[in-house]
């Protein structure tokens, strides 16, 4: 029976998503230029009410949208192919800073296949990360620009984000040890 | 979401979750189809080969492009520039492709099993592009998505097949992906082509064509193909579009949102009255369009199968 620790519950997960919010405007001084781009599973959720929070900080509406990198990953060939979810992107990125949305920064290979899949619709002025948890074991170099928070992990550990908005009774980040 | 296999070779060995994710699949990448930038870097670095054994041109300008969408390299092999006109074997063509390192092999045969042949001495993966009159499996795909697309679901609908089944491996693998998916099927046309046989695979079988199409959501026709017959099996073409060809007063009859779909070519005037196959009950071409989509999610997807024994590896 794998160990399972909670990392993150309702309220922490809302305390972490508020303060990103907060850093992100204090980044981005025009307000304007900004939209947000979750990655699914998890991120696009996240992307959505990091708008919302932002939209309150600013009085005004941020655009929000959904890229699949699926088509853009680097391991297609080595294992069975991923569920492709639908991209759902109405703004034009090019000029935007746009603010990639993930739940769990790895490797970073999944950062790198999002900012590829992005080129595809324009060309943003920036490209900034927010993720919820990185759990380190970095591939590539990649950093995040905004954590929720840092949790040092094996390999062979997984991390899973609940969510109610996919059918979760409640906010919950888990850890499962080998 | 569930898909192991290198290969696809028939509808008929697929489950019915197998069929769904395909379709899946290529809801995004029919979207891709209308970005700015139409093309994805899925299959960077692979060779594609369209070994095309019997003419096409629909389904082979359909696989080059998917294949070109996904970023593949892609060589065309039709026998009219081939070897086999100098008496080369199927394999030992195949085999030279291989050498070639090509990746996947999409082949077009008129012998009923060429492909599964194929997969069987080769690595590569191999899709079925039509087999003699076995089965036409991204045909089947495409007409199923175009059908959930457009009417949002598959299951409980009355699909009718009409013309020459005995012939048609479109026939054969749309009759396994709809009863596969809950579909009614029922099957008309001349009796000499349309044997009670296909009762087996779960379809109903009626020859009265008013009746056939009376209570259809979708009325799916097919070509009568020449080439196929090995002698006239009805009187005259003349015969066949009277008895059993689309007019505006068989359409009168018909439920008011059943669509009309046709693999291609179509021949106007015989299975269907021109104006029919271009009105607006008609969805011929987004048939194509959405085929496009279907062929790219089903190399999108065989490239991450593995061979059953690889699969138990992992």
């Amino acid at each position: 029976m794998p160990e399972t620790i909670v990392i993150l519950d309702a309220t922490a997960i809302q305390r972490a998503l508020t303060r990103i919010a907060h850093e992100i405007a204090e980044r981005n001084e025009h307000s304007a230029e900004i939209a947000l781009v979750g990655i699914p599973v998890g991120g696009d959720h996240l992307a959505a009410r990091l708008a919302k929070i932002l939209a309150g900080i600013w009085n005004h509406p941020v655009p929000v949208g959904v890229l699949d990198t699926t088509m853009h990953r680097d391991d297609l060939d080595q294992r069975a192919a991923p569920e492709v979810h639908p991209t759902d992107i109405t703004f034009d990125v090019t000029g935007k800073t746009i603010v990639l949305v993930d739940d769990v920064l790895f490797s970073g290979r999944t950062t790198r296949a999002a900012m590829d899949a992005l080129n595809d619709f324009g060309r943003p002025k920036k490209i900034q990360l927010a993720v919820l948890i990185d759990r380190g074991h970095r591939e590539l170099p990649i950093k995040a620009d905004f954590v929720g928070k840092n949790v040092p992990t094996a390999l062979d550990e997984k991390i899973s984000l609940l969510l109610t908005e996919s059918g979760a009774a409640q906010d919950e980040a888990i850890l499962k040890k080998k | 979401m569930s898909w192991h296999r290198k290969h696809l070779l028939d509808i008929e060995s697929l489950t019915a979750n197998e069929i769904v994710t395909v379709l899946d699949t290529a809801r995004s990448f029919k979207a891709v189809g209308k970005r700015a930038i139409k093309k994805v870097p899925a299959l960077r670095g692979k060779t594609v080969v369209n070994l095309f054994v019997e003419p096409s041109t629909r389904t082979r300008t359909s696989f080059e492009l998917a294949a070109t969408r996904l970023s593949a390299d892609l060589v065309n092999f039709s026998t009219e520039t081939s070897s086999f006109k100098k008496g080369e074997t199927l394999k030992d063509t195949a085999r030279n492709l291989e050498a070639l390192n090509a990746d996947f092999i999409i082949i077009r045969h008129s012998a009923s099993g060429a492909p599964h042949f194929l997969s069987r001495v080769l690595d590569a993966h191999v899709i079925n592009a039509g087999d003699g009159a076995h089965e036409h499996p991204t045909q089947a795909l495409l007409d199923t998505f175009t059908i959930r697309e457009k009417k949002g679901k598959v299951a409980g609908l009355n699909v009718t097949i009409l013309g020459d089944i005995l012939y048609s491996r479109v026939a054969r693998s749309d009759i396994w992906a709809l009863t596969k998916l809950g579909a009614k099927v029922t099957l008309c046309g001349p009796s000499t082509l349309v044997p009670k046989t296909f009762e087996q695979m779960g379809c109903r079988v009626t020859y009265d064509v008013d009746e056939a199409i009376r209570d259809a959501d979708i009325i799916n026709l097919l070509r009568i193909q020449h080439e196929r017959q090995r002698k006239t099996m009805f009187p005259s073409i003349g015969e066949y579009t009277t008895l059993f060809g689309l007019n505006k007063a068989r359409l009168a009859k018909t439920k008011p949102d059943a669509l009309i779909m046709h693999p291609g070519p179509i021949n106007r005037g015989v299975e269907i009255d021109s104006e029919i196959a271009d009105s607006e009950r008609s969805v011929i071409l987004e048939q194509v369009t959405n085929g496009l989509a279907v062929r790219m999610a089903v190399l999108f997807l065989v490239n991450g199968g593995k061979a059953p024994a690889e699969a138990t590896e992992n």
